[in-house]
C-alpha cells in the first residue's frame, strides 16, 4: 500500500515538474519568407505591462512588425508576466541567438544588468534607460523637442498669458520635458507666465487635480502634465473647469476630448524601427546610448488637434519644420538650458 | 484678506478630495477591528472598488449603480477575508496581505479583458453629481451684488462646500457608524465581541455571525473608498491610482484611538496637509522633498503631543475558538 502511495507521490511530482518546465509565457515567431540571405535577428522582452498594454510594450512590437515588413528582419517577443519573468525570457532569448534583444521599460534595468554581464557577446538594448553594460545600448526619446512643440501650442492658445506644468518627480530625464516646455513658452511668447508644481509622485491624481486648479484660479488656461496617474487629476481639472490641458507620452484626447489641447507624444514605434534599422545598416554602438529624436518621429505631437487654432497649428508647424531642420535646437540639459534661457527662468532642477 | 481667503479656499478644497476616500476606508476597518478582525486588506477591497466603480460607471453610465457596485465588489473581497479568519482561523494579518495582492491582480486581469487588454478603463461618461451645484449656479446668476459674488465659480465657498456627493455621504457615515456602535443593541454586542468573544458568546451572541457582518460592512465602504476616487476625484481608473491610501486609513483609524469620530480627525488632519502641501508646493519657495515630508510629520506630531494610548479591542486579531 505505502509502495502504491509513494509511486503516486512520484508520479504527480514528475506531472508537476513537467508542467513547470513549460513556457509560461506565449511567444509568437514571425519568419519572413525570402531565404537568400541572413536576416537580422531581433527579440524583445516586454516588461509586466505585457505585449497587448496599448502602451509602451505594444508599441515596441508595432515598430518591430514594421521592421519585419520594411526590413525583412525576423522578430519575436517574450511577454513577462511579473517582475520575476524577465531573467528567465532575457536567458531564453540569448539561448535562441538573435542579433539583438531589446529590453523594454527601465523596470528592467537591474535584471538586464546582471544577464548582459553573463554574455558579453550578445548585444542588448533597453529602452528608456541609459546603457548598463558595455553590450548594451540604452535608447532614449527626445522628449524636450515634443515638449517644446506644446510649449508653443500652449503659449499661442493662452489667452491671460499665463501656463502651467505639472511635473511627476525630478530627475534629469524628467526635467527634459520641463526645458523643452519652458523654452518652446519663451520662444513663442516671452511675456507669457508659467507656474509649476512639483507633485513628487506619479500617483497622487488629487494632488495633480488640487494643484491645477490652484493654477486656474491663479490665471493660467492651460496646463501641460509630465506625471503619469497625477496628471490623470490635471486632465480631470481641465475638463471640470472648462480649461484647456495638455497630455503626455500618448494621445491622451480620449480621456477629456473637451479639454486636452494636444499631447507630447513618444512614439516608441518608430524608436525601435529606427534602432532595428541602424541593426541592419550596422551602425549600432553597444555600451553607448542612442537619442531618437523627431527626425525619426520616435517623438511628435498628437495627430488630434480639433481644439487648436489655426494659428496655433500654424506656429507648431512652423516650430517642427525649425527643428527639423536644426534652426532650432531644443536645450535637454540643464547647462544648455541655462546657458539659452538664464538660470532664474526653470527653477525645478535646483 | 481676499487672497488668503481663496487659498485657504484651495486647501479645503484640496482637502476634501483627499479626505473621503481615506474616510469610507477608516470607517470600514474601524468596523471590522472594533470587533475583533484585523483588516490589512482594506487597501485591496479600496482597489477592487475603485475599478468595478470606473468600470461599471463606464458601462452603464449609471454613477449610483457604479458606487453601489464597487461596495459590492469590496464586500466580496471581505467575505473571502472573512471565511479565511473566522471560519477557518486563520492568521488574520497574512489573509489581508493575501486580499491586497488578490485585488489588485484581479483589478487588472479583468480591466484588461474588458477594455482590449488595456490597464486603463475609459472615462466614465457621469461622475458623482456635486449635489450642490444648481443652488450655486443660482445664487450666483440671481443675488446679484456681494451675495452673487459669495457663490462665484471657484470662490471660497464654491471651492469648500460645492464638492462631490461622495465626500458629503462619507461625513453623514460618521454619525451613522457613531450611532449604530454605541447607540444600538447590535453595536454593544459589536463592541462586547471585540472585547471578550467567549464572555458575549456565553450570553447567547453569535461571535461569527457579528464578526462576519462586520468584516463584510468594513468591505462594503472601502469599496465606496475606492470608487469615490474613480468616480469623484478622477474619471478613470489605473492600477496605480489607490497606492497607499488604504493603509493610511489603517493608521488613521489607529490614530482616532479606533473610534469613528476620532478616525474622522485623522483623515482630516492628513487630507488637510496634503492640502497644504499643494499650496505651499505651488508657490515654490520650500523645498518640494520637505514638503513631502509634511503630512507624515504632522501625524506622527499629533501622535506623541495629543493622541496618547490608543484602546486596542482585547481580542482584535486573535480567531475565536470556543473550546479555549
Amino acid at each position: 500500500m505505502k509502495k502504491i502511495a509513494a509511486l503516486m507521490l512520484a508520479l504527480v511530482l514528475a506531472i508537476a515538474a513537467i508542467g513547470c518546465s513549460a513556457p509560461a509565457d506565449q511567444n509568437q515567431d514571425n519568419t519572413p519568407a525570402n531565404d537568400n540571405k541572413e536576416p537580422y535577428r531581433v527579440a524583445m522582452v516586454t516588461d509586466t505591462g505585457g505585449i497587448n498594454d496599448q502602451s509602451f510594450n505594444a508599441s515596441a512590437w508595432a515598430g518591430l512588425q514594421r521592421a519585419q515588413e520594411e526590413l525583412g528582419c525576423e522578430v519575436k517577443y517574450f511577454e513577462s508576466k511579473t517582475d520575476a519573468d524577465y531573467a528567465p525570457n532575457l536567458e531564453t532569448a540569448v539561448d535562441e541567438g538573435y542579433d539583438l534583444i531589446l529590453c523594454i521599460g527601465f523596470l528592467m534595468a537591474d535584471t538586464l544588468k546582471e544577464v548582459a554581464a553573463n554574455y558579453p557577446d550578445q548585444t542588448f538594448a533597453i529602452v528608456d534607460n541609459s546603457s548598463v553594460g558595455d553590450n548594451v545600448i540604452g535608447v532614449n526619446f527626445a522628449t524636450e523637442q515634443c515638449s517644446y512643440l506644446v510649449g508653443v501650442a500652449a503659449a499661442t492658445m493662452t489667452q491671460t498669458n499665463n501656463v502651467g506644468f505639472v511635473i511627476g518627480m525630478v530627475s534629469p530625464v524628467m526635467n527634459t520635458f520641463g526645458y523643452g516646455f519652458y523654452a518652446g513658452v519663451r520662444d513663442t511668447n516671452p511675456d507669457c507666465q508659467i507656474q509649476c508644481y512639483n507633485a513628487n509622485s506619479f500617483g497622487d491624481a488629487a494632488g495633480g487635480k488640487a494643484a491645477t486648479i490652484n493654477m486656474y484660479t491663479n490665471g493660467a488656461d492651460v496646463v501641460y502634465h509630465a506625471a503619469g496617474a497625477t496628471g490623470l487629476g490635471v486632465i480631470e481639472a481641465g475638463k471640470e473647469q472648462g480649461k484647456l490641458v495638455i497630455g503626455v507620452d500618448q494621445d491622451q484626447s480620449s480621456l477629456a476630448p473637451e479639454a486636452v489641447l494636444t499631447s507630447a507624444v513618444k512614439r516608441v514605434d518608430n524608436g525601435v524601427f529606427a534602432l532595428c534599422k541602424d541593426g541592419v545598416e550596422g551602425t549600432l554602438k553597444p555600451g553607448s546610448d542612442v537619442n531618437y529624436d523627431i527626425t525619426s518621429g520616435a517623438v511628435d505631437v498628437a495627430p488630434t488637434d480639433t481644439l487648436m487654432s489655426d494659428e496655433c497649428k500654424a506656429a507648431v508647424a512652423a516650430a517642427k519644420e525649425k527643428i527639423l531642420s536644426g534652426e532650432i535646437k531644443v536645450p535637454a540639459t540643464t547647462e544648455a538650458f541655462d546657458a539659452a534661457y538664464g538660470s532664474d527662468y526653470y527653477t525645478l532642477d535646483d | 484678506m481676499d487672497q488668503l481667503l481663496k487659498t485657504l479656499g484651495i486647501v479645503l478644497n484640496a482637502t476634501l478630495m483627499y479626505t473621503p476616500p481615506l474616510l469610507f476606508a477608516a470607517l470600514g476597518s474601524c468596523c471590522s477591528e472594533k470587533s475583533g478582525v484585523i483588516n490589512i486588506g482594506i487597501e485591496g477591497m479600496m482597489t477592487i472598488g475603485a475599478f468595478t466603480g470606473a468600470a461599471v460607471g463606464y458601462f452603464s453610465g449609471d454613477p449610483w449603480l457604479a458606487f453601489l457596485c464597487a461596495g459590492l465588489a469590496g464586500m466580496v473581497f471581505a467575505l473571502i477575508h472573512g471565511f479565511a479568519c473566522i471560519t477557518c482561523k486563520a492568521d488574520q494579518t497574512i489573509s489581508g496581505t493575501a486580499i491586497n495582492f488578490l485585488a489588485s491582480g484581479i483589478a487588472v486581469y479583468v480591466c484588461r479583458l474588458l477594455f482590449a487588454g488595456n490597464t486603463e478603463t475609459h472615462p466614465v461618461p457621469n461622475k458623482l453629481p456635486r449635489i450642490f451645484n444648481g443652488l450655486f449656479e443660482w445664487c450666483n446668476a440671481n443675488l446679484g451684488g456681494k451675495w452673487g459674488e459669495a457663490f462665484a465659480k471657484n470662490g471660497f465657498l464654491d471651492n469648500v462646500f460645492n464638492t462631490y456627493a461622495s465626500a458629503y455621504i462619507a461625513f453623514i457615515l460618521v454619525l451613522v457608524i457613531w450611532f449604530i456602535f454605541y447607540k444600538t443593541r447590535f453595536g454593544l454586542r459589536l463592541r462586547a465581541v471585540g472585547e471578550h468573544p467567549q464572555a458575549a458568546d456565553t450570553l447567547g451572541v453569535n461571535v461569527s455571525l457579528v464578526r462576519y457582518i462586520c468584516v463584510a460592512l468594513s468591505g462594503f465602504l472601502a469599496g465606496l473608498g475606492g470608487a469615490s476616487i474613480t468616480l469623484a476625484t478622477v474619471s478613470v481608473y489605473r492600477p496605480s491610482i489607490v497606492i497607499g491610501q488604504g493603509f493610511i486609513a489603517i493608521a488613521a483609524v489607529i490614530f482616532g484611538k479606533f473610534k469613528p469620530q476620532g478616525a474622522m480627525l485623522g483623515c482630516i488632519l492628513f487630507g488637510f496637509c496634503n492640502g497644504l502641501k499643494v499650496v505651499v508646493g505651488s508657490s515654490g519657495s520650500i523645498p518640494v522633498n520637505i514638503i513631502s515630508m509634511i503630512p507624515y510629520v504632522v501625524t506622527i506630531i499629533a501622535l506623541i503631543l495629543f493622541v496618547g494610548k490608543a484602546h486596542v479591542p482585547a481580542a482584535n486579531g486573535k480567531p475565536y475558538i470556543k473550546s479555549k
